[in-house]
């Protein structure tokens, strides 16, 4: 870490190509000028025209954006996948059976591997959960992991992202696109499929429904409405799973039990993929000025009568001061040793600790322990000094709000911008479904800081997505 | 899975607001050709303002502007977003209805309709005048045959079918009905038989905003005649904007609903109600009742479709 020049995915140290993308390197010197120019202006077409954008808070109402798309394909070696795969594939059995355990006879807080505080005073901690059942014991069932690279063979997992992560739609039009705009380059190399994510999530949406439900049981996805940012996610899943795409009002709750309010008059909900927080689910257990939920709907849950998706409190296990357990954690639960590293993550709340933070605060990433999106995080070595300055003063105001971690030489991969073919930094963001089984996306959302020398992969700050390719054998 | 009945309104409304973007885009080159052609002093104003009534958005109009210009009314109809019914607001509440039930609609309908509202943003207020403004208002036209183009082309049907043809032809009805009720003092019967210059040029007026003034000639051969007028806009079963042809079609899409759904329904009485009153009647006995009397109150059934639609499927 620090000024050694980082990990490129497609060239090694000497500029020679690495395995993986032979092909792309062969096909992109095959390129006339200005195929990839026209290929870019082709993609933002393709995607402005089909209604991909996303709104960015704070922006004018209605202003919708469409994420930059970037023409060349990020790859990933077969093995490589593989051993990837099963590191993320334990860590989300790990935390299926922490969020088990701490809703129930919290096993891993009476052994004192984790202080006691941290969970039961935490605000994602959800005590409304305590005993409850949830069909097959799992609480997380889609969970989209970010993951960084930083070496041939050194991944850090940055956030495990269990309560509604978004961005999967990106990773199968990024694909549509890509097969659209380059489909000779689809020849030349096996690519392994996305296209079945949402007979997947289907399945697995299937799989959990309450015992009552019958072999094809009904699925609603419940979304805030058309200004959400992610509402072209929502109804794209809908649709692609056959689910019906609701908002609050559409449902309610009578005797216990969830009804959609159709043409035809309730017709029974056996399984809710919720795309709305925790806070806002039902008025009267949560938030009691959330109009976007549907009252009663918790008492529906915790009689079985219906499965929310995710469960409620999931967020327990990703809060980010829980997040330096997750090695404890899989210790714990699986007796293995974590396949996939953790950052070293410190708190500032030691006086020592936090001087030391504030010596070194240029070379790290400072994150609000609740923050997300890109939001309220401070990234020193391309921090000026008076963001510093105010960092500072914010942990010295509310030192347990904040988390530090050396920042990370993310891996690069070249892109298409401006100036022509650079490298910009990317991270990884895989989808896994958990249901009768564990289902892994092979591949999943690539991120790619667009700046020149950014770390900063969010959309909402000038990120953008590439194709992601898992090679077959 | 039965249909939302929130998905069912979306639906509805999605098809009435590209129907009234049309019919604004109409009235509006209307009002615009009667203004340039008006030789008297404060002519051109008075056509604008009676396009606004039978628009029904003069009103709004007076809050905001003392005189009623070209520009300032080719902008109020076309832009302004406190106009509840510019193409504007007419554009942007069908793009949020089919937003809303993207599930529901074909891909092609959405790349019709988000097609026709970027394109839309793109244009500069200021640059639409004159000979620009008659181009912009067939662009409005044609987007609306386009997206009719991409929905009877490609969307199954279902009751998301009727419910979407419900709402097309109740604005269609909606709008002949006032267009034809803020002239209906001309086509009244007159001792005189063969109208002046000023009435065929209102005649002209309200057979080009039912885009009715080249298909009369092919019905009538016949010079117009206020009475043939009032005839083919309101009896005239072939004439796809006329009174009779939507009621028609509102009952029959209504009827396949309730055959989809096994039940009638309150709607249903009031379509059949509807359809009655323009069925099997003559313009000589609708004149001896009052042409005002029977446009009013085919009005007031066509909104009681509208509202026994929404309690009978459940729009909320």
């Amino acid at each position: 870490m620090g000024d050694t020049t980082p990990f490129d995915e497609m060239h090694n140290a000497d500029g020679s190509v690495r395995e993986p993308y032979r092909a792309l390197a062969q096909w992109l010197d095959e390129q006339p000028d200005k195929a990839l120019t026209l290929m870019q202006s082709d993609a933002e077409a393709i995607f402005r025209k089909l209604g991909i954008t996303f709104a960015v808070y704070g922006s004018d109402e209605g202003t919708e954006k469409v994420i930059p798309f970037d023409v060349i394909p990020r790859i990933i070696a077969a093995q490589e996948w593989r051993r990837l795969s099963k590191g993320i594939e334990q860590r989300v059995k790990a935390l299926n059976a922490f969020l088990y355990d701490i809703y129930h006879r919290q096993e891993i807080l009476k052994a004192g591997r984790i202080p006691e505080k941290l969970i039961l005073q935490n605000s994602a901690f959800c005590p409304e959960m305590m005993g409850l059942e949830p069909a097959k014991g799992v609480y997380a069932h889609i969970i989209g992991v970010d993951i960084v690279r930083v070496g041939p063979d050194e991944y850090y997992v940055l956030e495990d992202n269990l309560r509604t992560p978004s961005g999967v739609s990106y990773m199968l039009e990024d694909r549509e696109a890509m097969m659209q705009l380059a489909p000779d380059l689809f020849q030349r190399c096996k690519v392994a499929p996305v296209e079945n994510y949402p007979e997947n999530l289907r399945r697995t949406l299937d799989s959990v429904a309450p015992a009552g439900a019958g072999s094809s049981p009904n699925i609603a996805v419940l979304t805030p409405g058309i200004y959400n940012s992610a509402y072209f996610e929502h109804s794209f899943l809908a649709d692609q799973m056959g689910a019906q795409l609701c908002e609050g009002p559409d449902l309610f709750v009578d005797g216990g039990k969830v009804y959609m309010r159709t043409t035809t008059g309730p017709e029974r909900v056996d399984v809710i993929y919720r795309r709305i927080d925790d806070d806002y689910l039902d008025p009267l257990t949560f938030r009691p000025d959330s109009m976007l939920g549907v009252p009663g709907l918790f008492d529906a849950y915790r009689a079985g009568n219906v499965t929310l998706v995710n469960a409620p409190g999931t967020g327990i296990a990703d809060d980010k001061a829980v997040y330096t357990y997750v090695p404890e954690i899989i210790e714990f639960y699986l007796g293995e040793k974590a396949l996939l590293n953790n950052v070293p993550t410190y708190n500032c709340t030691d006086s020592d600790k936090r001087a030391w933070v504030f010596d070194n605060i240029q070379d790290l990433v400072v994150k609000e322990v609740h923050g997300s999106g890109g939001y309220g995080m401070l990234i020193g070595p391309t921090s000026s000094k008076a963001q510093r300055e105010e960092f500072k003063k914010k942990i010295e105001a509310r030192p347990d709000n904040y988390i530090v971690q050396p920042t990370l030489a993310l891996s690069t991969c070249p892109t298409f911008v401006n100036a022509g073919i650079a490298p910009r930094h990317v991270d990884l963001r895989p989808y896994v479904l958990i249901g009768d089984e564990v289902r892994i996306t092979p591949g999943g959302l690539t991120r790619v800081a667009l700046k020149k020398g950014s770390l900063v992969v969010n959309s909402s700050q000038g990120g953008g997505t590439k194709d992601t390719w898992v090679l077959e054998d | 899975m039965r249909m939302l009945g929130r998905t069912a309104q979306n639906l509805f409304w999605l098809s009435r607001y590209v129907e009234r973007a049309e019919n604004m885009a109409r009235l509006l080159e209307v009002g615009y050709r009667m203004s340039l052609t008006s030789r008297r002093e404060g002519g051109a104003s008075e056509h604008l303002m009676s396009m606004m009534q039978a628009a029904e958005v003069d009103e709004e109009f007076n809050k905001k502007h003392k005189t009623a210009d070209v520009d300032t009314v080719a902008h109020f109809m076309m832009f302004d977003p406190d106009n509840a019914s510019s193409v504007y607001s007419c554009l942007m509440a069908a793009r949020t209805n089919a937003r809303s039930v993207r599930t529901a609609i074909t891909t092609d309908m959405w790349e019709s309709l988000n097609g026709a509202w970027l394109e839309f943003s793109q244009i500069k207020p200021r640059d639409v005048r004159g000979a620009k403004l008659l181009g912009l208002l067939q662009w409005v036209k044609q987007l609306s045959h386009q997206f009719r183009g991409a929905l009877l082309g490609t969307i199954l049907r279902d009751d998301g079918f009727a419910f979407s043809q419900a709402g097309n032809f109740v604005e269609r009805a909606d709008n002949t009905a006032r267009i034809l009720d803020m002239k209906y003092y001309v086509l009244l019967p007159r001792a005189k038989m063969i109208g002046g210059d000023l009435d065929i040029q209102q005649w002209t007026l309200i057979l080009r905003a039912a885009s009715a003034h080249r298909s009369y000639r092919h019905v009538y051969h016949d010079r117009y005649k206020a009475h043939n007028i009032a005839d083919f806009l309101i009896l005239r079963p072939e004439m796809p904007r006329s009174l009779i042809f939507c009621a028609r079609a509102i009952e029959l899409t209504l009827d396949s609903l309730s055959e989809l759904y096994g039940k009638r329904q309150d709607c249903h009485e009031a379509a059949s109600q509807m359809r009655a009153m323009v069925e099997g009647t003559t313009m000589e006995t609708i004149f001896a009742h009052g042409l005002h009397e029977f446009l009013t109150e085919f009005i007031a059934r066509n909104n009681r479709v509208t509202e026994c639609l929404s309690e009978s499927y459940n729009f909320y």
